[in-house]
């Protein structure tokens, strides 16, 4: 009995602990339907709680009842219609019961009309990409790079220190609360899918299609999910982190992010940052100068696969030191960066790298690892291209 | 065929096994077959357990400390290709092999050269598959569903996975051809359909199942091999296909399959219970009813792996209400169990430690089974540790269980001799509880929003990952007990009677222990 009771406690202080809950449950979240999601979930879980305890209840107490040891006597039935019927048809009934709140729930989910903000979501081997249809806002979202690093095999950080490890974005998607929000989701190159557990929407993100998938958000907040599908070497560091504001903060983020008309408002602060870009790309650089911008967007986008020391993994990613496409000719370089190559995990990364980003790394490959063809790639050669 | 090997009575040449390792190759036997499944099957345990220990090992703690995320990756996915293939479905294959001709009271198999070279296909095509991580790029990596497109990155070792798996599923296609063949021409005089004992049934309808979907599973990676090396597009929207098809073909087949690994379990089970409570089993009419009917629903509820690729809503309404079905012939048969257990005479020997182990930990399985069929609640345990956490209740102390059940049950049949009872309870109890503290917290993390298949995690997941490890490490070395027992009962030990169990009915306890190389050559009489 005292031990029965002291057990009953433990289980009291573990339960009523909101951490240690959060911890071993599901999250209730924030949308009405990740709410209507985590009353579905308790439900069964209790159900099927009672069913456990009913069924164990009787085999124990005849495994301690109906023992050799204690004298017990075989019986011999061993079948009633009776009772077969009853306990087939009983589970029907419940079952009926779980389903009708179940599939009221799917189609509340399903339903993706009258939305009043669309985001596109792209996934890539291993990053998001975000795209406002409503606002033309469009940005990448990768790991933290100081995640990223803290991640690497040998990097002797500690990881205990970081207050999200692994949950942590450079960029994070910005939506409103209280407004419907819709997702198109699709891919680029595999199978990912995008998880939010406090939104309740989980949905693949397949190369080819499109997938819907909506929100409405209550509360405002940061929610953090995961790629939920296997989709490579990275799949586990690629988060999704949603801040969620209110209506009037979401304008305004939207009013400052979103690209300007070109010709209406020349002369705003955003579309001088886009000249700007645009004379980067235009004016010659200097081999220092993309060295050291493409040593930087290597570690971002290159060294998953290809390593930090461009040895690549051999049969599966090749190396980039003394390849014969990083020491070789700059079309045959440029392209295998600029398309990708077919059949292969290497994608295209003409969306993912601004022109000066690109010319930088294929500067970059060209001139580390032990490679030394001593030329550059100019980013005006890669704004020719598109 | 039984009469006429009785009139050939006088020919000692083919009574006794071949002397010499010659004898193993070549052999025709259902016994000497059914023994090397069986310890084929024991090794492949060891090597798919260690590369869960190397899982488990670097998911101790948060961070990377080990490995590289793609040779994680190519961990998790030739964990499951060699647990399912390489142990699981041999050690079914081999309890058959051992038992199915002496239950129904036939002379051997039914085709017993396809049945030795049935099994000599396994080995070679495990060293096909194992010899892809030594290779360059590394073995597969893309999980052991091996979904395009991301499957169809990678090395050129994909080619020897796809080979691989053709020859498991030539040796399961005609493992199963011969089981089928045995059951309808082998039996006994007498001994109906209805009188074979649930085992017989069971595999019955399992070689049924795997005769019908091994060949969906081989045309869904042949297209998976064209698409990678003849320029075919069947799953590359690009070309015009779709990468769901394939899921889709790959369920269809994967979920049948999963009951291909858990109804001769079920038939173990309905063996064991009723020895040891000393009583009949429980409606067996409606046992064999039951497992027909979990046959034909696992036809039509594949897509329930899929809710979140975007289905139809009307899809997803089916297949949730096709697979909540399933728990109403599977409740059948836990009752049935149940009430055989009731009002019983029971003792609790080492196989009725394992069956009741089975019975309580495969109903966990179960129930959480029924939580993901619910399709809105699964759309937040999709892909997480929830999933991870009640396959392996359904198929560690599911099947695993059942098939050290069933060694331990049939084993003084096999060795003469009597195992090491002690050691086997401690073998039960030691696993038992190492297997709950190394699956039991994956419910958690898994709710808690930890998604499966990955190297690293965040911090919350921390306590609950370095439990689950030190439960993988203390359930993975307490299997050498089991190795222990085993040896030491085929070695020697205390002398096993014909009958074995007091409560055992059926033919194999009427022939002596240890089971002569051939029985029933002469058919024997059916009550």
């Amino acid at each position: 009995m005292s031990i029965g009771s002291r057990w009953l406690v433990a289980l009291a202080v573990l339960v009523s602990s909101q951490q240690a809950l959060a911890d071993i449950n599901m999250p209730v979240g924030v949308t009405p339907i990740s709410k209507e999601v985590y009353g579905l979930h308790m439900m069964i879980f209790w159900i099927c709680c009672a069913i456990g305890a009913a069924v164990f209840g009787v085999m124990f107490y005849s495994m301690f009842k109906h023992r050799k040891s204690k004298g017990a006597k075989a019986a011999d039935f061993h079948e009633s219609t009776t009772v077969e019927i009853i306990w087939t048809a009983v589970p029907l009934f419940i079952l009926i019961a779980m389903a009708i709140p179940a599939a009221k729930t799917l189609i509340a989910m399903e339903d993706t009309s009258d939305a009043e903000v669309t985001i596109k979501v792209t996934g890539y081997q291993w990053k998001w990409h975000y795209e406002y249809l409503d606002s033309g806002i469009s940005f990448f979202s990768s790991l933290h790079p100081e995640h990223n690093a803290a991640r690497q095999v040998g990097s002797g950080a500690d990881v205990s220190q970081f207050e999200n490890y692994l949950k942590e974005v450079d960029r994070e998607l910005v939506l409103p609360v209280g407004k419907k929000v819709r997702f198109l989701h699709t891919s680029a190159d595999v199978i990912h899918s995008w998880w939010v557990p406090a939104l309740a929407v989980k949905k693949d993100a397949i190369p080819g299609f499109i997938n819907e998938n909506w929100a409405l958000i209550e509360e405002p907040g940061v929610y953090r999910g995961k790629c939920t599908e296997l989709c490579g070497r990275d799949h586990g560091f690629m988060p999704v982190v949603v801040r969620a504001l209110p209506e009037d903060e979401y304008l305004a983020w939207v009013e400052e992010n979103a690209p300007a008309p070109a010709i209406t408002e020349a002369d705003t602060a955003a579309s001088q940052q886009v000249a700007a870009a645009d004379e980067d790309a235009d004016r010659e650089w200097a081999m220092d100068e993309l060295m050291a911008k493409g040593e930087g967007v290597y570690n971002t986008y290159c060294s998953s696969c290809h390593q930090a020391n461009g040895e690549g993994l051999a049969g599966a990613f090749p190396a980039i030191a003394g390849s014969a496409i990083a020491n070789g000719p700059h079309d045959a370089h440029i392209s295998t960066v600029y398309v990708g190559v077919a059949g292969t995990a290497m994608a295209s990364f003409a969306a993912q790298l601004s022109d000066v980003d690109m010319a930088a790394v294929l500067t970059y490959q060209r001139n580390a690892f032990g490679n030394t063809v001593g030329d550059t790639i100019q980013p005006s050669a890669i704004k020719a291209l598109r | 065929m039984s009469a006429a090997s009785a009139e050939h009575h006088d020919h000692d040449d083919h009574h006794g096994p071949a002397p010499g390792w010659t004898r193993w190759l070549y052999t025709t036997n259902h016994k000497d077959i059914g023994t090397l499944y069986l310890l084929f099957s024991l090794v492949m345990f060891f090597i798919g357990g260690g590369m869960a220990l190397i899982i488990r090992a670097e998911l101790f703690q948060p961070g990377l400390q080990m490995v590289d995320p793609l040779f994680f990756n190519s961990m998790t996915t030739m964990h499951a290709l060699v647990m399912i293939f390489g142990v699981v479905m041999p050690a079914f294959v081999g309890l058959a092999n051992w038992m199915i001709p002496m239950m129904i009271g036939g002379p051997d198999m039914a085709l017993p050269r396809l049945n030795n070279w049935s099994f000599w296909i396994m080995p070679f095509a495990f060293l096909l598959l194992l010899s892809t991580l030594f290779m360059e790029g590394g073995g597969p990596a893309g999980g052991w569903t091996l979904y395009a497109p991301l499957s169809l990155q990678g090395g050129d070792s994909f080619a020897f996975v796809i080979f691989s798996i053709h020859f498991m599923g030539i040796s399961s296609v005609m493992g199963s051809i011969n089981i089928v063949a045995t059951i309808f021409n082998m039996r006994a005089p007498g001994m109906s359909l209805m009188k074979m004992p649930l085992f017989v049934w069971t595999w019955l309808i399992t070689a049924f199942l795997l005769i019908a979907v091994i060949p969906v599973l081989a045309g869904a990676v042949t297209m998976l091999l064209t698409d990678r090396y003849f320029g075919t597009s069947f799953f590359s929207a690009a070309g015009g296909g779709d990468p769901v098809m394939y899921q889709h073909i790959f369920w269809f087949f994967g979920h049948p399959e999963v009951y291909i690994l858990i109804l001769p379990a079920f038939g173990i089970i309905s063996s064991i219970i009723p020895t040891f409570a000393r009583k009949p089993l429980f409606g067996y009419a409606s046992m064999v009813y039951a497992t027909a009917s979990i046959a034909f629903l696992s036809f039509i509820v594949w897509a329930h792996h899929m809710f979140t690729v975007g289905m139809p809503l009307a899809g997803e309404m089916f297949f949730m209400f096709a697979t909540m079905m399933i728990s109403v012939p599977t409740g059948v048969k836990v009752f049935n169990w149940i009430a055989t257990m009731w009002r019983g005479s029971m003792t609790l020997e080492t196989p009725m430690l394992f069956a009741v182990g089975f019975l309580v930990m495969f109903t966990i399985g179960g129930l959480s089974g029924l939580m993901l069929a619910i399709t809105p609640a699964d759309i937040q345990y999709h892909d997480t540790y929830f999933v991870v956490a009640h396959f392996h209740y359904v198929l560690v102390p599911g099947a695993i269980y059942s098939i050290m059940a069933a060694t331990y049950y049939w084993m003084p049949k096999w060795t003469g001799n009597m195992y090491d009872e002690k050691w086997g309870k401690i073998h039960f109890w030691v696993s038992t509880i190492f297997l709950n503290v190394l699956f039991f917290p994956m419910h958690f993390v898994g709710l808690a929003g930890m998604p499966r298949r990955i190297p690293d995690y965040s911090m919350q997941f921390a306590d609950w990952n370095a439990v689950a490890s030190i439960g993988a490490f203390g359930f993975g070395f307490s299997q050498l007990i089991f190795v222990y027992v085993v040896l030491k009962c085929m070695r020697g030990g205390e002398k096993a009677t014909d009958e074995v169990w007091e409560g055992a009915d059926g033919l194999e306890w009427t022939v002596p222990s240890p089971a002569p190389y051939h029985t029933f050559e002469t058919p024997p009489a059916i009550r």
